[in-house]
Parts: structure tokens; C-alpha cells; sequence
């Protein structure tokens, strides 16, 4: 590569720009409302401090967003049923643990896989529905982010006077759960950043170390192309809707261990637009094509960034979609091409004002 | 010459139409046989399952609209929460006229229609990502205004909500001998004539012609000369108008105000206006097809109802899944006339 001046011009054109720049603005902001906000201290043997408290936050949404990247990247829609299946997946997941204080129902390893094949099953049929049948994804997932919290309801059934009552919060009271989304003992830093760190390093090596990466991008990009050059591109879309499946179960599943029970009404409430918004933030474009993983894992501390601040701010979580949805607009109006053509538009008119003057 | 016509009827838009009749009519069948003793057959029953519905047949005729136009928009519900949000706050605590609080939110339906329509017909944004921050804002904005349930009180539109209109057939005698009229409320009215006036629009307007061109094929539709962006706001103002349209009846049905009323309703609007024949691709669809989709929703609703041993979640469930049958009967529908014709 031939070297160049790095003009400022080109930095504003690097795809890591924005979501850099916006988790930038976010902490200095955030640094100014509260001086404290970059101490770290040592509390009850673990690190504690906003800056911590974001990036164990943001561990679900990490994971949700590395799955929401490829399956806009690949079938330019997006999955809206991943806070549901989050939910299902944790409710599958405590039913089989029980709750019991001396000993799990089932191994933990089994309630975990049980947890992620749950995720799997979901994740293969919204592949299904968009890959094969080629149903609007959002359409396609608006089946599972209606239907899912029902069937986590109906999972989510205690017995009540010897009769099973469905839609009930089960608990599970081994303090062993617990570690998965707090701490394990004599270890300083939450392990659901280990979890999302390992997820997205696993992740990374998959999609750049073998050719499925570039793969998905150029079915993204010319699904026909493609499948002209030999992808099976419905195969590929397929995995990224499994994939994504997975995703949106690892996350329940950390979730449900945070709150050690499953409560099928609020585990992953409002995740997916969380999940959306960290994507496009991530400088990664909507209609499908490009895309950055590490910029929407920085999109994803982002949006975490914002909903923590928001909070200290006095903002409850039921009012927090409004700005969100007013950020969400105004990223893709952004990004938008017509949007770009106003833009050109203005300046040629500009420019030839300035002509006409001299 | 008649195989003919059975291939045309079955290759034509129509069919999925017909599917939609048989469906309902035999489930309509089963609950007469399954449920006789609790009185499925009587007039009231059916009256009560559009009494019911009210909101959801104006809330499902706007969908079908944007629907038709190629879009979709998935904020509806959350439009329904706000607007009965609205009405309760209003008159509860601010005081306001009844026919005043109704102009306001029927006009603030208008508008948040058209910010939606202005961004995906002139930003060109998709319309899902579009409705989806719409559908958040709304919900926000719900809490925004209260987080607590509001009943209504007000005497006008209390007196709106529960006058009763008789209808002079299909009169049932109770055990006593009093001769008990079946009968709707006002909501069933404004909803029928909501559905009409857009199956008019649909079959007899410049607009509702366009609506269909758009849909079907844009690029030929602009090298007709019609105003494809026009088109696409004006459908998302309307659509915008009936989603308000919808609240005010859902309104008068729930009488109050509450954070999480009406979700999942887009989910409903969009099962019925599919159920009923309209293509997700866009160009294809009656409101005659929705209305019978509202009707088999309400069928369903009514069976688990009479059963009485299952939880409500089944009702989501099943309509989810009869969601999923007809969208799949579509595409294959789609790809099966996409092979025929190449």
C-alpha cells in the first residue's frame, strides 16, 4: 500500500469513526455531569465503578449485537425476536434447573445446552422462514417476538395446588447459579465480561481466520452474484439466523443468572432495538453488505453508555425507548443515501452560488 | 373451458381470498357443533366478537393500506397505547372536553403519520426500521404521560362507549320470556364505516388505484406518472389516522389508560390483513380479505374462551402460528406463480 497524508477528510470516512467518536462524546459528557465517573475501586473483593458497571451491563447486548451484525450483514433485515428468545431461552433453562436449594434438577451443563439448543431451534426458524421460504426477515421474526414470551410464559409454570400454573417467576436458589452473572469467587472482574469477550473473540477468529466472513458479505452484498460464484447463499443466511439464535440464548441465559430466576416478562425487554441501534451505530450499514464487528461491540458500550447515563439522569426504563427510538432515526437518516444526495446537492448549489459571485 | 376457469381462480389474486372465507366459515362450523351449550350460536356471540375487534378492524384496514402501498408499519400498537393513554389523561386530569381530547388525538395520529410517511417516502429509509423507533417512541411516550392505569370518567364519553344499539333480528328469549335484542356499541358503527370508506378509497379514488400500482411494481408505476412518493406519504398519513382511529375505539371499548394496553396489537393487524390475502410484497389485497381475517382472530379468541381450561398466552400463540401458515402458503404461493410464469 502506498502511503498517503491521512487527511482529516479520510478519518471521518473510516468506518470506526462514528462509533468511536459517539462513545467518546458519550464518556466526556458523562464525565462532566459526574467527576467520579472514571474511578475504579476495590468493594467487597471486586472492582467497582461506572465504568465497570457498563461494561458488565453491556456483556448481553454485546453478544446480541455480534448476532444481529451478521444477520443484517447477510439478509439486509433484521431479527426483532431476539429479546423473546432471550427469554424463552432462560425460562428453558431454569424450568430444567429447578429450584431447589441442595442440588440442581438436571446438571447445570445440561440446562445450559438445553438453554443454547433452544436458541438453536429458534434461530432455525427464523432461518427457515427467511433463508428458504425468503419472507421479509422482519415479518418473518415478528412471529417469534410476539409468540415467544407466550410459549417462555407457558414454560414458566409452577405448581400451585397440585395444578401446573403457567406464567409464574421461577427462582433458582444454588448460589453456584449466581457466578455466571455476578462474580466467581477471588476473581475481581463480573465474568459476564469474560463471557462476552471470549464470545466475540471466538467470534472474530471464525469470520477472519476461515472464509465464512467474507462469505456472508458478498451474499450480503449481491445475493445472486453470490450464488453465481458457488455460495449456497441460503445456507449462509440460514447459519446467520442460528447463529444469531445462539447469540440471543447466551445472552438470556447470562441474564436469568444475574436475577438467578426467569421472568419471561422482562428478561430482554426492548433488547432487540437495543441490539439495531448498536449496530448502526457501529458504522455498519442497514441495507446489508460491509460490516464491523468491533464496531458494533463498541456501538453496543455505547448504547450501554447511554442507557446507564440516561438512568443516573432520572430517567426510568420505561421512558428510555423514546430516545432511543430518537437516536435510532436520526443514525439511519444519516446513513441514508438520499440523504448523502441532499447533501451533495447542497454543496454543488453552494459552490456554484460562489462561482456566480466571483 | 372450466378447468380453465378453476386454473384461473386458483393462479388469480382471489384465492388466498377464498382460502380466508372456507377457514373461517368451517371454524365457524366447529364452534357451532363444539360449543353449542355455551351459546355460540347465538347473534350476540358473533356481534360481541365484532364488538370485541372493534379497534382492531380499523387499526387491520390502515395496515392493509400500507400493506398494499409495499410497506408495513409496525408502530400501531404502540400508537393504540398512547392515543387511550392520551384520551384518559386528558379528560381525567386536565380536564378537557370529550369531542375536544378526541380531535386532539385523532390530529396528533395525523401527524406522527405523517413524520413516519415523510421518512420513508421522501428520506427513504425502510420502513421497518422507521416503525420500529416509532413503535418505541410511542410506548416511551406512554410512560411518559403515566405509568399508572387512568380509568375514564367522563359522562360523554362513558355515554358514547356503553349506549347500546339494538338490532331488531335474531332476537334470543331468556328464561324469564323477556325477548333480549342483540346489540352493539357505537365502536362496531365507526369501525364499519371506517372499513367501508377505505374499501372505497381502495376501489373508487385516483389514490386507491396508485396505492396498488406503487405496490406492485414502483418503477413502472413512476414511468406511469404517478407520484410514487406522494402516494407512499399519504398512505402512511392515512394509515397514521386510522392507527388513532383504531385507539379511540379500543378506547371506548377499555375505558382507560395503561402503559402496556395494546401490545402486540401490530402483530394482530398484521395476522389479519395477511390471513385476509393481502401479499407482503405489496399490490396485492382487499380490506373484504381483512375483515374475514379480524373475524377468524375473533373465532379463535372465542373458542379459548369457551373452553375455559386454557391460558390467555395461547391466544398470542395460536394466532402467531396461524400467522406463520398463511405467510408460508404466500410465499410458496409467490414462488409457485414466479416459476409458472418463467
Amino acid at each position: 500500500m502506498t502511503t498517503r497524508m491521512l487527511r482529516p477528510r479520510d478519518i471521518f470516512r473510516q468506518q470506526l469513526f462514528l462509533p468511536i467518536f459517539a462513545l467518546c462524546l458519550m464518556l466526556v459528557v458523562n464525565f462532566i455531569v459526574t467527576p467520579t465517573f472514571f474511578n475504579i475501586s476495590i468493594k467487597n473483593g471486586v472492582l467497582y465503578g461506572y465504568i465497570i458497571d457498563i461494561i458488565n451491563r453491556a456483556s448481553e447486548l454485546i453478544i446480541l449485537a455480534v448476532g444481529m451484525t451478521l444477520v443484517v450483514a447477510s439478509s439486509k433485515g433484521t431479527d426483532i425476536s431476539v429479546g423473546a428468545v432471550s427469554a424463552l431461552a432462560a425460562a428453558v433453562c431454569v424450568r430444567l434447573l429447578g429450584s431447589s436449594y441442595d442440588a440442581y434438577a438436571v446438571p447445570l451443563i445440561l440446562a445450559f445446552l438445553a438453554c443454547l439448543s433452544a436458541g438453536v431451534l429458534c434461530g432455525a426458524f427464523n432461518g427457515f422462514l427467511v433463508a428458504k421460504l425468503k419472507i421479509q426477515p422482519m415479518v418473518a421474526t415478528l412471529i417469534l417476538f410476539t409468540a415467544g414470551r407466550g410459549i417462555a410464559q407457558l414454560i414458566s409454570a409452577r405448581e400451585i395446588n397440585e395444578k401446573m400454573v403457567p406464567g409464574q417467576i421461577l427462582y433458582v436458589r444454588m448460589e453456584h447459579f449466581k457466578r455466571f452473572g455476578g462474580f466467581f469467587p477471588h476473581v475481581v472482574i463480573p465474568t459476564p465480561v469474560f463471557i462476552a469477550l471470549g464470545f466475540v473473540l471466538l467470534t472474530w477468529f471464525i469470520l477472519n481466520k476461515t472464509a465464512l466472513g467474507l462469505y456472508i458479505k458478498s451474499v450480503g452484498i449481491n445475493q445472486k452474484a453470490g450464488r453465481l460464484v458457488g455460495l449456497n447463499s441460503t445456507m449462509i443466511i440460514f447459519f446467520c439466523y442460528v447463529f444469531c439464535g445462539v447469540c440471543a440464548s447466551l445472552a438470556g441465559f447470562i441474564s436469568s443468572s444475574r436475577i438467578y430466576s426467569s421472568d419471561a416478562n422482562n428478561i430482554g425487554l426492548n433488547m432487540e432495538l437495543d441490539a439495531i441501534l448498536a449496530v448502526a451505530l457501529g458504522g455498519n450499514s442497514l441495507a446489508g453488505g460491509k460490516f464491523s464487528i468491533a464496531g458494533s461491540v463498541i456501538g453496543a458500550i455505547t448504547i450501554q453508555a447511554l442507557t446507564t447515563s440516561l438512568y443516573a439522569m432520572g430517567v426510568t426504563a420505561d421512558q428510555l425507548p423514546v430516545y432511543k427510538a430518537i437516536v435510532v432515526v436520526l443514525i439511519v437518516a444519516i446513513q441514508a443515501d438520499e440523504f448523502k444526495r441532499w447533501k451533495a446537492a447542497y454543496r454543488l448549489h453552494r459552490k456554484m452560488a460562489k462561482g456566480v459571485a466571483e | 373451458m372450466k378447468n380453465n376457469i378453476i386454473k384461473k381462480g386458483f393462479g388469480g389474486n382471489s384465492f388466498l381470498l377464498f382460502v380466508t372465507i372456507a377457514m373461517f366459515l368451517m371454524m365457524y362450523g366447529i364452534g357451532l357443533t363444539l360449543f353449542h351449550e355455551q351459546g355460540f350460536g347465538t347473534m350476540q356471540t358473533f356481534l360481541n366478537m365484532l364488538i370485541d375487534n372493534a379497534g382492531l378492524i380499523v387499526a387491520a384496514a390502515g395496515m392493509t393500506l400500507v400493506l398494499i402501498a409495499g410497506g408495513i408499519d409496525i408502530s400501531i400498537g404502540s400508537v393504540v397505547g398512547l392515543v387511550c393513554m392520551m384520551l384518559a389523561d386528558l379528560m381525567q386530569n386536565k380536564g378537557v372536553d370529550a369531542m375536544i381530547a378526541i380531535a386532539i388525538v385523532l390530529a396528533f395520529g395525523i401527524i406522527f403519520g405523517a413524520a413516519q410517511g415523510w421518512l420513508i417516502a421522501y428520506l427513504r429509509l425502510q420502513p421497518f426500521i422507521v416503525t420500529l423507533a416509532g413503535m418505541f417512541f410511542c410506548r416511551g411516550l406512554t410512560a411518559m404521560v403515566s405509568v399508572d392505569q387512568i380509568a375514564i370518567a367522563n359522562p360523554t364519553f362513558l355515554g358514547i362507549a356503553q349506549s347500546n344499539i339494538k338490532i331488531l333480528f335474531g332476537a334470543t328469549v331468556n328464561k324469564r320470556g323477556k325477548l333480549l335484542y342483540p346489540f352493539v356499541h357505537p365502536n362496531v358503527i365507526i369501525a364499519l364505516v371506517a372499513i367501508f370508506a377505505v374499501w372505497y378509497v381502495c376501489k373508487y379514488t385516483k389514490f386507491g388505484r396508485s396505492l396498488f400500482a406503487v405496490g406492485g411494481n414502483e418503477q413502472s408505476a413512476l414511468l406511469m406518472g404517478i407520484n410514487v412518493r406522494k402516494t407512499k406519504f399519504l398512505t402512511y398519513v392515512l394509515n397514521g389516522f386510522l392507527a388513532a382511529l383504531a385507539g379511540l375505539v379500543f378506547c371506548l371499548n377499555t375505558t382507560s389508560g395503561f402503559v402496556e394496553q395494546a401490545r402486540g396489537f401490530e402483530m394482530e393487524a398484521i395476522a389479519s390483513a395477511v390471513i385476509g390475502g393481502t401479499l407482503l410484497t405489496g399490490g396485492v389485497g382487499t380490506v373484504v380479505g381483512t375483515f374475514f381475517g379480524v373475524l377468524i382472530k375473533a373465532t379463535i379468541e372465542t373458542f379459548i374462551r369457551c373452553d375455559g381450561t386454557l391460558s390467555s398466552w395461547w391466544n398470542k400463540i395460536v394466532l402467531s402460528a396461524l400467522l406463520c401458515f398463511f405467510i408460508v402458503l404466500q410465499s410458496i404461493f409467490v414462488i409457485w406463480r414466479a416459476r409458472k410464469k418463467s
